[in-house]
């Protein structure tokens, strides 16, 4: 990636400094931290940068694991975010370690039991997936979260032949699905609710969702959960809460996130459902939090959230990283969320925070074409904007939701452009 | 500055467009076409911030 040198030289003539930190140490060195380093190193910012991860490889990106890198289509380095290079070009240090534990007032954190000093810290130690309670432990099941996951679930798939289970039909589970599919092999997704990711697009287009796995010769089985899988050392079937039974090769668990926070139980901050941040994403004093750890009020929505996308992730890192080098005055983060999903030859796009029970109207397109654009709105007012491979649309919308526009606007625009 | 767009490894996904969309922009057949190749230097923060976004990390700048 190309750097240019007048931004570095930038420092003195940007916005003043009011309390420049003589350190900055981000834990988690993620998305989040790795763009939020590049931000402050961008914006002129000359002090060390210390990344603690607990993780040997230098940060990687995560979408590519549940597709292309799965897939065997790109070799893990492709999905590399930093190069020793460039590394070395923004001078940036990298410590491999666990943070076990922070003391706020003292300006202290202890990696592998050793407590060490900073003087501005960032929190991005981002989130673990949720396992099953019985039989998550037998070989063949996997998540994929980490690339070491990944890559242990692309050796399986490699030697194990047989029919691939995955458990949970959110975006994880339809990408794993989708990828595995594209292999050729038999899938079975197992899905609690009766509509896949309703909870999050509503019936109608989860619906859409739903048939979209079914077109691709995906089998979906809707409204049951799992209760155990068995399997001798290996995993060999999966049971479900109705009394089925479904015989699996390879199981995928892709049921959610946990935010890592149990490392800062003790500490001053606040924790619920990640770290509370304030609006500026300040957690407490020198300590900001980014990406999917970091749960702060959003003022645009009125609303305190946690969100778990790649558009977040690189956001909020950069500007959780500048809030540490800004003060009283400092920009709040009041983002539009956003995310993409890419499944077998579809791509999904979520701009906005609609809720499951707002009215939808279709701007282009249609549900049967499996290719479309609809608002989200609720009592006139847009909430959102879903695109089926409708990329420019979402785009479109979102620009509408930006500036606080009607449901009238956003027909009217379908209506112009039509 | 020059915008350089991988094609490769473009998907449309149209963040760039969202940033800029007097240099980037995704059509109907949801190919991203970029509509000035050489923008001018008061555009640079819209085209590093284009680069940070763009979920591929399919656009460069040089200079």
């Amino acid at each position: 990636m190309p750097e240019t040198g007048h931004q570095h030289q930038g420092v003195n003539d940007s916005t003043p400094d009011l309390h420049e930190p003589a350190s900055v140490t981000v834990v988690g060195a993620s998305l989040a931290g790795v763009r939020g380093a590049e931000a402050i190193r961008r914006d002129g910012y000359r002090g060390p940068i210390k990344l603690i991860g607990d993780e040997t490889h230098l940060p990687y990106d995560r979408p590519p694991l549940s597709k292309q890198v799965l897939a065997g289509q790109w070799e893990p380095e492709k999905a590399q975010l930093i190069d020793a290079a460039r590394v070395a070009e923004l001078g940036l240090t990298f410590e491999v370690g666990v943070a076990t534990a922070l003391d706020v007032e003292g300006r202290r954190i202890e990696v592998d039991g050793r407590w060490c000093d900073y003087d501005a810290l960032m929190i991005s130690t981002g989130a673990r997936p949720r396992r099953l309670q019985e039989g998550q432990q037998l070989e063949g099941v996997h998540v994929v979260r980490t690339l070491d996951d990944c890559l242990a679930l692309r050796r399986d798939l490699d030697v194990v032949p047989g029919r691939v289970v995955v458990v949970g039909a959110g975006f994880i589970g339809a990408e794993v699905a989708a990828t595995c599919r594209g292999l050729g092999r038999d899938v079975t997704i197992v899905e609690v609710a009766e509509v896949p990711l309703a909870r999050v697009l509503g019936d109608q287009i989860g619906a859409v969702c739903a048939a979209i796995h079914e077109e691709n010769g995906t089998e979906l089985i809707c409204g049951v959960g799992v209760s155990s899988l068995s399997g001798n050392l290996r995993v060999e079937e999966v049971q479900l809460d109705d009394g089925r039974t479904i015989e699996a090769a390879i199981v995928v668990v892709g049921i959610g996130v946990i935010p890592n926070t149990e490392w800062l139980e003790g500490s001053a901050l606040e924790i619920d459902n990640g770290v509370v941040c304030d609006a500026t994403c300040l957690a407490g004093p020198n300590v900001v939090a980014a990406g999917d750890v970091a749960r702060w009020y959003n003022d645009r929505f009125d609303q305190v959230m946690r969100v778990e996308h790649w558009d977040n992730a690189v956001e909020q890192g950069a500007h959780a990283a500048r809030r540490l080098l800004q003060g009283a005055g400092a920009p709040n983060f009041s983002p539009i969320p956003w995310f993409w999903s890419d499944q077998y030859d579809r791509k999904i796009q979520l701009a906005g925070r609609p809720s499951p029970d707002d009215r939808i109207d279709v701007v282009t397109g249609s549900f049967e074409e499996r290719r479309f654009a609809a608002v989200y709105s609720n009592d006139g007012a847009l909430t959102g904007i879903f695109g089926m491979n409708r990329p420019r649309h979402v785009m479109q919308y979102r620009g509408l939701i930006n500036e606080g526009a009607s449901l009238d606007d956003a027909l009217s625009l379908a209506g112009e452009s039509s | 500055m020059k915008i350089v767009v991988d094609y490769d490894l473009c998907e449309s996904n149209a963040i760039c467009m969202d940033i800029a969309p007097e240099v980037f922009e995704v059509r109907d057949d949801d190919f991203l076409y970029v509509l000035n190749e050489t923008p001018s230097e008061d555009m640079r923060p819209k085209m590093d911030e284009a680069v940070q976004r763009c979920p591929k990390q399919a656009i460069s700048i040089k200079e």
